[in-house]
Formats: C-alpha cells, structure tokens, sequence
C-alpha cells in the first residue's frame, strides 16, 4: 500500500494559469445524475457487503429501484425546464434492464459515461484482466445502446484500485469523477495518454448532503445556492466546475423535487454559465489547458514548492 | 488474490428486473387513475402502534428505534410503550378534529396487551393493519419457514379475532422481509403490503400462492424517518409533508390521482411538542381542494377497479 496515490502534484490555487470556458463563462456547470441497478442478490466480495440487512434487503433495494420507476422522470422534467443536458453516471447493465430510460435520456442528447456494471459489484479484489475486462464491457454496452463512445468514470459503488487511473487512460477515457481534490481539472498521472479529473462534489452529492449529512431538502437549496454563488464570483479570476451529482430515488421524492428545482433555476438562470457536461469539460480542458496545468505543476515542483 | 471468474458474470442482466416479483413500470407511462369524487391526492394515514419488549434480540438487527442499552432498558422500552398509553390518543384526537380516517398498523401484541386501542380504531370506523408480532419479531433473509409462518398466523388471528375486521394489509416489522414472505402473506389472506418502496401508486406483486398488491407507503416521507433517522426539526416535517403535498398534487392535474401516504409513530408525533407539527402538516393538507381521506383498503379498492 502506498501513502500518497501518486496521481497528481501539488498545485496551489493562487497562481495557477488562467482557465477560460467557451464565450467567457465563469462557471462551468454540470448535473451527474447516477442512474443506477443494484443487485437484489448480488455475489459476495471479500471487502464489502452490499446490503445491510440480511438478503432479500427489502427496503434498500426498493428504495434504490423508486429511482428508475419514479423518481428519474421527475429529475429529468426538472432538468429539462432548466435546459441541462445530463451527463449519466451510469451503471451499464441498466442498458439491458430499462432501455427505456436509456433511449429517453439518448432523445435528449445526454452524456453517458460508466459507473460500472452494478453498483452491487465491487472493484475491490479485482486482478487487472478483470478490471479491464469490466472497462470494456462499459465501452462496448454504451456504444452499442446509444451509439455514443464513453469518456469519463466514475468506479462503481465509489471502489477502486492502485491501477484503476492507468487503466481508463489506457483504453481511451479521458476523464475520472473520482477524485474530490479541486473546484478545477487536474491533470492525472497516469501510465500512459493525457488524463484528467473534473470535479464531481461529493459536498453536493445528493447521498451525501441528504443521507450523510442529514441535511433537509429547502436547506439542500441554499447549500446548491451559497456553493454556486462563491465559485461564479471565482470563477471571473480563472474558470471553475460546479457538478451536481443526483440520484433520483433521492432528490426525486415528492418532499425534495421542489426546493432542488428552485435551486436549479436559480443556477440556470445567472449569466456567464456554461452549462454543460463533464465530456466537454474534459475535451476543453485536455484541448486547452492540460498543457500548461502540467507544465506549472511540474516547474513548482522544481522549485521545492 | 482476484475475485472468482464467475463476479464478473450476471446471469440476470436481461430486460426488466433482476427477479420476477414484479413487472419493470415507469410511473409516467401508466394509465391515469381516478379517485372518487375527482380528487387529485388520496391521503393515506398510517399510524403504527408498535411493541417493543425489553428482551428484543439483537439478531438479525433490531428495527430502529429499538433497546439501546444493556439489559434492562427501561429508558427505551418506556419511550416507546408511552406511544401506546398517551400518543396514539393525541394523533387520534388530531384526526378526529380534521375529519380524517387512517390505517392502523398493529404488532399484534400492542393488540392483545391493550385491547382498547383496537376498539379505539374499529370504533372509528377505521382500518385494522397488521404489523406482525411485536417489534423483536423480524421476518428476514434466513428465518426458518415453519417459524415465520406461525409469526403471521399468530399476527393475523389476534388481529382478526379482536377486531372483527379481515384484516387485509399488512407491514412487516422495519419492513423486513424473507425471500418467502410475500408467499406466506398471501397464503394467510392478505391483500396487500407495503414493505417495498419503489412506487408512488399501487403495483401488482407476484407471489407462488397468488397475487398481492404493493402499496406505496414510503420509508421516507414518515415521522421516525426524518425526526429520529434523520434529526431534522418537527417544523422540517411538517415543511417536507407539505412539499410532497405540492408535488403531488401538482402531478396529479396531468397524470392522474396520486397518494400522499404518510406513517405516523404515535411514541414519536405524540410527543406534547410534536404533535402540533403533525396538526399543522395535515391542516396543510386538508384545507386543499381534491384531497381523498382514505384507509389503505379503500384505495386499493378503488385502484383495482381501474385496472
């Protein structure tokens, strides 16, 4: 085990060269909704149980699966009143399970890119063939449901390996959602190919702030609010990222569409927004400022800093 | 060492479900259903009285809300027997002063340890629920069939001989279910269950001893839920049963009659200050136009009709 990842330099905020978005939007905005299966009886990793009640976990399973039945049509109807494109968090088997939710989000032109096979099968344990073996089957089930050839990761259930980085970039991704360092695109290190995080909040995340935090839905708003206000004021010095990663058997319950679509509208409605997805952020930043992001982290390295 | 070959198969990667209880449904895409009298929301209150005994067994879990400390915790089983000696009586008095029927979801030991709430509740006219035995009495993942079914037989007589009522709905304790429960509930007479909370509308649910109907009754949108689980304020209760109201409700002018189903814990919403909180979310509820005040009963009832 190591004690740093080694997938990334220091790199202070003050200082950094200036990122710019298209038409001289200050924030680049962007709403990941996971769209997720989860496994009624899923097999047993080692390192993780997936449920907390003996199985059948009735509670936990149904609650996940309000998320496709009901709740997914609600995000989406908000979304779409809102004008944002999602970029999906996808677990790629829901392709076989609910097509139908697949083609809705395709007809929108949304971005799909993997959260693995189930969020009931973990990446713990996994030997390199296997753990490319699920990378391929995200690209070739993707493309073969929606035409469209996946871009970013986000590892399933949030479970990962030392070669996890080096893999993705390997076979052609661009982008991670997993690290939570930075409000920019980071370079990765990685083994081989240009790679990079964009930030995907977990301060925001929807788990997180309602589950974790117990954080209610009207106080959920002002914190979607307080975060986008401080990043837009930032981002006239230099472009800044605001995700909000959703789950809809979460934000989607009759007692939460109401106050997120509140804040949603407020967001969409401030000028100097790009909304937007995580690919375009990628491609633009890989395009446009990767290069200069790893030239200064590596002269700060240089000079001790 | 890496995981088995076989992690990375997925025998039930297939359009629908991953089991056949029940159909793959999006709840924008059904035929709209109409409640009597057009209303829009059908409200559906459920207030559990519930046993917790001082010996509950810690496995497989203990349903929250349960003993916390070592044995004996008269602290935990007092607060929550004081749900059935003074809470109940408050919910109920809020109800009656707005005119509202519920669904009362019984373990059958709060029934034949006070048989007077069950004349509370048929004196009503309201609907008897069953909610098992007690609250250390858990259907679950492993439990030996023999030993479950005499939970629901033990259940369902009690409730049916006290109350005269058939007693057709049922909750199991912290909805946990076995893989055989749905079977067993059938078997015993019941209509439907609302352990699972994937829908906001009534779905049909396949058993080997014929059919049950799932009734929406959320985990989320209920009193120990957001109080307890979640230590949100009682005006934060009353703000998010108004919201699902307005959603609702809102939903309902396009697509059809909706539910508003709310579980009510008497030995929680029955507390001196709390109990307004639940006045002020109902009367929030009630001064709207197109609400349906409904036992869990009627409104299957009138869906099913619809189907």
């Amino acid at each position: 085990m190591k004690s740093d990842p080694g997938l990334y330099g220091y790199n202070p905020y003050s200082g950094r060269p200036k990122i710019t978005w298209p038409n001289g939007a200050r924030v680049a905005f962007w709403v990941a909704p996971n769209i997720e299966f989860y496994e009624l009886a899923p097999p047993p990793n080692p390192s993780r149980t997936p449920w907390g009640r003996p199985i059948p976990d009735v509670v936990a399973y149904s609650h996940r699966d309000y998320g496709n039945r009901v709740g997914h049509w609600r995000m989406m109807e908000v979304m779409d009143r809102c004008g944002v494109r999602g970029s999906i968090s996808l677990s790629v088997a829901l392709c076989q399970h609910h097509p139908e939710i697949i083609e809705a989000c395709a007809e929108r032109d949304w971005e799909f890119f993997s959260h693995g096979i189930y969020n009931t099968r973990y990446c713990y344990g996994m030997d390199e063939a296997q753990e490319r073996a699920i990378i391929q089957d995200s690209i070739d089930t993707v493309k073969a449901a929606t035409g469209q050839t996946i871009s970013g990761w986000l590892a399933p259930a949030l479970t990962h390996t030392e070669r996890t980085m080096d893999l993705l970039a390997d076979m052609g991704l661009k982008y991670t959602c997993d690290l939570f360092h930075d409000d920019q695109p980071q370079p990765v290190k990685v083994a081989k190919g240009r790679f990079c995080s964009v930030p995907y909040s977990l301060e925001m995340n929807d788990v997180i702030v309602y589950n974790s935090n117990q954080i209610t839905p009207r106080r959920y708003a002002d914190i979607l609010k307080a975060c986008f206000d401080q990043l837009w004021e930032e981002g006239g010095e230099s472009g800044t990222v605001m995700c909000i990663p959703l789950h809809a058997f979460l934000v989607g319950q009759p007692h939460r569409i109401g106050p997120f679509a509140e804040a949603l509208e407020y967001i969409t409605g401030h000028k100097d927004v790009w909304v937007t997805t995580g690919r375009e952020i990628a491609e633009h930043y890989l395009a446009n400022h990767y290069d200069a992001a790893v030239a200064h982290i590596d002269a700060l390295a240089k000079q001790g800093a | 060492m890496a995981l088995p070959d076989d992690y990375l198969k997925y025998p039930m990667r297939r359009h629908g479900m991953d089991h056949d209880r029940y159909a793959w449904s999006m709840l924008p895409r059904r035929k709209p259903v109409e409640w009597p009298g057009g209303a829009r929301v059908a409200l559906w209150i459920v207030p559990t009285l519930e046993f917790f005994p001082l010996d509950q067994p810690a496995k497989p879990f203990k349903a929250p809300g349960g003993m916390v400390t070592p044995y004996p915790d008269l602290r935990h089983y007092t607060l929550r027997d004081y749900g059935n000696r003074v809470g109940a009586f408050r919910v109920f008095r809020v109800l009656d002063e707005l005119g509202l029927k519920a669904s009362v979801c019984f373990n059958s030991a709060v029934a034949e340890r006070y048989p007077t709430l069950v004349r509370e509740v048929t004196g009503r006219g309201w609907e008897v629920m069953a909610g098992g035995v007690d609250m250390g009495k858990l259907h679950y993942g492993g439990l030996d069939e023999a030993a479950e079914r005499a939970q629901v037989a033990q259940c369902l007589e009690t409730l049916r001989r006290l109350s005269g009522q058939p007693v057709t709905g049922w909750m199991s304790p912290a909805k946990s279910e076995s893989e055989r429960t749905p079977e067993l509930l059938a078997e015993a007479g019941i209509r439907y269950f609302c352990d699972w909370v994937n829908d906001d509308m009534p779905y049909d649910f396949v058993t080997g001893n014929g059919g049950l109907t799932a009734m929406p009754l959320s985990a989320e949108l209920d009193d120990q839920a957001i109080i307890f689980g979640l230590h949100h304020s009682e005006d934060d209760f009353a703000e998010q049963v108004a919201d699902a109201f307005d959603t609702l409700h809102n939903e309902a002018e396009h697509e059809g009659g909706r539910i508003l189903a709310l579980t009510i814990h008497p030995w929680m919403s029955g507390q001196p200050h709390r109990i307004r909180a639940l006045r002020s979310a109902l009367e929030y509820v009630t001064r709207r136009q197109g609400v349906w005040s409904a036992t869990g009963a009627e409104i299957l009832e009138a869906w099913r009709a619809q189907q």
